[in-house]
């Protein structure tokens, strides 16, 4: 037996819980929710091959069942607590801030969590999941390698077999994580066709899914693809907002004006976000991967210069040519280098609520570099567009504004990057 | 232009199954091709699907994959797409076009099946068009009177089949294993099992397609379907060539067997 709680309803007990069922899943009806079709407005939905719909039925159902199970609750928040290393803390960055016109800078470490990135939180969720669907096999794609690490991390804690789609060239620029997903019992297939990056990769693990649906979970890895995922994978990110909401107004006793945080497929970002919904008075700033620069074509500038298509099961913006081909992205960080992006900032863009801007590969590492020299923090390249985005937004909103930024991970893996970009 | 009603037909006269076979537009180059398929059609193909060449094919393995990349690489278009379907359809098999979602999208729906219809297409394959998402196609292909084909899979429960199926014109795709497009060593043993469900809630022709590659295995899936599709074997030997005039004997010579297989 199970016990069975309503949204809104706060566990009780003693052990000092992290993570409710209103946290988990918003708490209360929201506008914001997809419909029973996983629509968000006219994006999200499933466009996928009628094999696969069955198998995304059953995680939905499960999934639905899940968030008001208490046992499923107070496991995940154990996991959170105890292995991923929740609550992370919020850290102010003065002397970064100097540079940002002496707005007040709040970082959430996602860095600091186990496997260094923000992306245990959904992980550590899904493999829970993957265990009530009686699976035994876990696939993941990933780009940075940080989503990878992170599955492969959660399989071996939970004793299922995992598989793990890495573009050939990510493999290459990322390779310190391809070690670690071997050592911690992965297989690594490198993937060779198309743009060998992150969207290849996706395609490899929707190919094996099918094939193995019986007895594997996708585990995907960001808020995109055929619903229920950008749904499930946002619930499982949220405790990034809920923690850090809950923080800045006990330290500076008011809501931040502005969150930022980088946008690949969009995970952290709608993470941190999602809890800020309703504060109307808190702008959210999504900055995506500018590249060489937009002019240059080079870049992942998804929502700021894609257009309305279909990509990975899921209707959104996508980088396509005027026939629909999809054109491939680049960034300097291989987990912001993807040509798509979840449905829900896809919604969030055109409703207005978040904004979206690009951040070129130069402006990162010069704010990877900064966060390194001023408070010793080397973040993830990818949270360095986010930390190049506040740098401009501080200086627009002045002084006395309080910006929240989501430090989504850790540097260590870029560092080969970081060597050749900077001649270290 | 002959349509999928008039295939089946004759097919079902003849006490036979149809032969459907698949390549994309582009491959091994334009006129290679509309060569291609008319070969195919002439050693005994009912039906030619002409595969939209699509960056991210996720529902293909890697014979297709590898098909459609160098036919991308050769800088195949939707006009292409088009023109080979005119050039197919004068052979006289019916011609549909298979594609993935979003190229119809952005070429929009309505133009892309009224283009198709007056190239002489017969209807479209769409592989990742859930019924949830198809009303904006449907309308467009009735508008344009072009058929509308949609898969089924052994994972389907009947409700699934029965709500696929109700989006159906022409026949129905019965996908025959779990998996991506390919030549495989036998046929999925759920296929047989898929046809029979299928056919209790349409009077539609069912097709099975997926895996097979020889005239033995289309026989054999002839015995209880009405149509068999092969796509990677077609390719396979269009790969394996040397040049194009040997890729094209060996395809007739596959269609060959093939179409024997499913008079057998
Ligand atoms: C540290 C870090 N931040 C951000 C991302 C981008 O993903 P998302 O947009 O889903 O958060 C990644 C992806 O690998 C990552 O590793």
């Amino acid at each position: 037996m199970t016990d069975s709680v309503h949204r809104g309803e706060h566990l009780t007990g003693a052990e000092g819980v992290l993570i409710t069922p209103a946290d988990l899943v918003g708490g209360g009806v929201r506008g914001d929710d997809p419909d029973l079709r996983g629509k968000f407005g006219v994006f999200g939905g499933r466009y996928v091959p009628e094999a696969l719909i069955p198998a995304l039925d059953e995680v939905a159902a499960e999934y639905e069942k899940a968030k008001t199970d208490l046992g499923f609750i107070r496991e995940f928040d154990h996991l959170l607590r105890t292995y991923a290393g929740r609550p992370t803390t919020l850290t102010e960055v003065p002397r970064f801030a100097e540079q940002a016109g002496g707005a007040r800078i709040l970082l959430k470490r996602e860095d600091l969590t186990h496997t260094g990135a923000h992306k245990i939180n959904n992980v550590l969720g899904q493999a829970l999941l993957t265990k009530r669907l009686g699976k035994t096999r876990v696939i993941a794609e990933t780009g940075a390698g940080q989503h990878g690490v992170a599955t492969a991390t959660a399989a071996a804690l939970l004793g299922l077999e995992c598989v793990i789609y890495m573009g050939a060239v990510d493999c290459e620029r990322q390779a310190l994580n391809v070690a670690r997903m071997k050592l911690l019992g992965a297989t690594v297939v490198p993937v060779t066709n198309g743009s060998q990056t992150l969207k290849d990769a996706i395609n490899e693990a929707f190919r094996d899914w099918v094939t193995n649906v019986d007895h594997t979970h996708y585990l995907f890895g960001t808020v995109a693809g055929p619903h229920p995922f950008p749904e499930i994978v946002r619930d499982f990110a949220r405790i990034i907002g809920v923690e850090a909401r809950r923080q800045v107004l006990e330290l500076t006793g008011r809501l931040p004006d502005a969150v930022a945080a980088a946008v690949g497929g969009g995970s952290n970002a709608i993470g941190i976000f999602h809890a800020f919904l309703d504060d109307e008075s808190v702008q959210l700033h999504g900055y995506e991967a500018g590249g060489r620069g937009a002019e240059t074509g080079e870049h992942a500038l998804t929502l700021t210069m894609g257009s309305i298509g279909v990509l990975h099961g899921s209707r959104t913006y996508v980088l396509q040519d005027e026939e629909g081909q999809t054109i491939e992205s680049h960034s300097i960080s291989a987990g912001l280098d993807y040509p798509g992006v979840g449905p829900e900032h896809a919604w969030l863009k055109d409703s207005g609520r978040a904004v979206y801007h690009g951040v070129t590969d130069a402006e990162a590492m010069e704010a990877f570099s900064l966060l390194a020299r001023t408070e010793g923090i080397i973040p993830a390249i990818e949270s360095s567009h986010a930390l190049a985005g506040t740098l401009k937004l501080g200086r627009e909103l002045g002084p006395d504004a309080v910006i929240l930024v989501n430090l989504s991970g850790r540097g260590d893996k870029d560092m080969g990057t970081a060597m050749k970009y900077f001649n270290l | 232009m002959t349509t999928l009603q008039t295939v089946f037909e004759k097919a079902r006269a003849e006490n036979r199954s149809a032969l459907v076979g698949y390549l994309p537009a582009g491959f091994p180059s334009k006129d290679g091709a509309v060569a291609a398929a008319t070969a195919m059609v002439e050693a005994g193909c009912d039906v030619i699907e002409i595969g939209l060449p699509y960056s991210d094919p996720l529902m293909d393995g890697p014979t297709i994959q590898d098909a459609v990349h160098r036919s991308l690489m050769n800088g195949t278009r939707i006009g292409d797409v088009m023109r080979t379907v005119e050039g197919v359809a004068k052979s006289g098999a019916a011609t549909l076009v298979m594609t993935y979602w979003n190229p119809v999208d952005r070429y929009g729906a309505e133009r892309f099946a009224r283009d198709l219809a007056s190239a002489g297409g017969t209807g479209t394959i769409t592989p990742d068009l859930t019924p949830e998402e198809s009303e904006p196609w449907l309308a467009a292909s009735k508008e344009a009177g072009i058929d509308t084909v949609f898969l089924v899979a052994p994972s389907s429960p009947d409700e699934r089949i029965s709500r696929v199926v109700s989006c159906c014109t022409g026949f129905v795709y019965a996908a025959s294993l779990m998996g991506v497009t390919g030549a495989r060593e036998s046929v999925g043993s759920a296929a047989e099992g898929l046809v029979k469900r299928t056919r209790s809630h349409t009077s539609l022709p069912v097709c099975v397609g997926l895996g097979v590659g020889n005239g033995r295995q289309a026989a054999e899936v002839a015995a209880y379907a009405d149509g068999v599709i092969v796509g990677s074997a077609f390719i396979r030997r269009l790969l394996d060539a040397p040049d194009e005039k040997s890729g094209l004997a060996a395809v007739r010579e596959l269609a060959d067997e093939l179409a024997r297989g499913v008079r057998h």
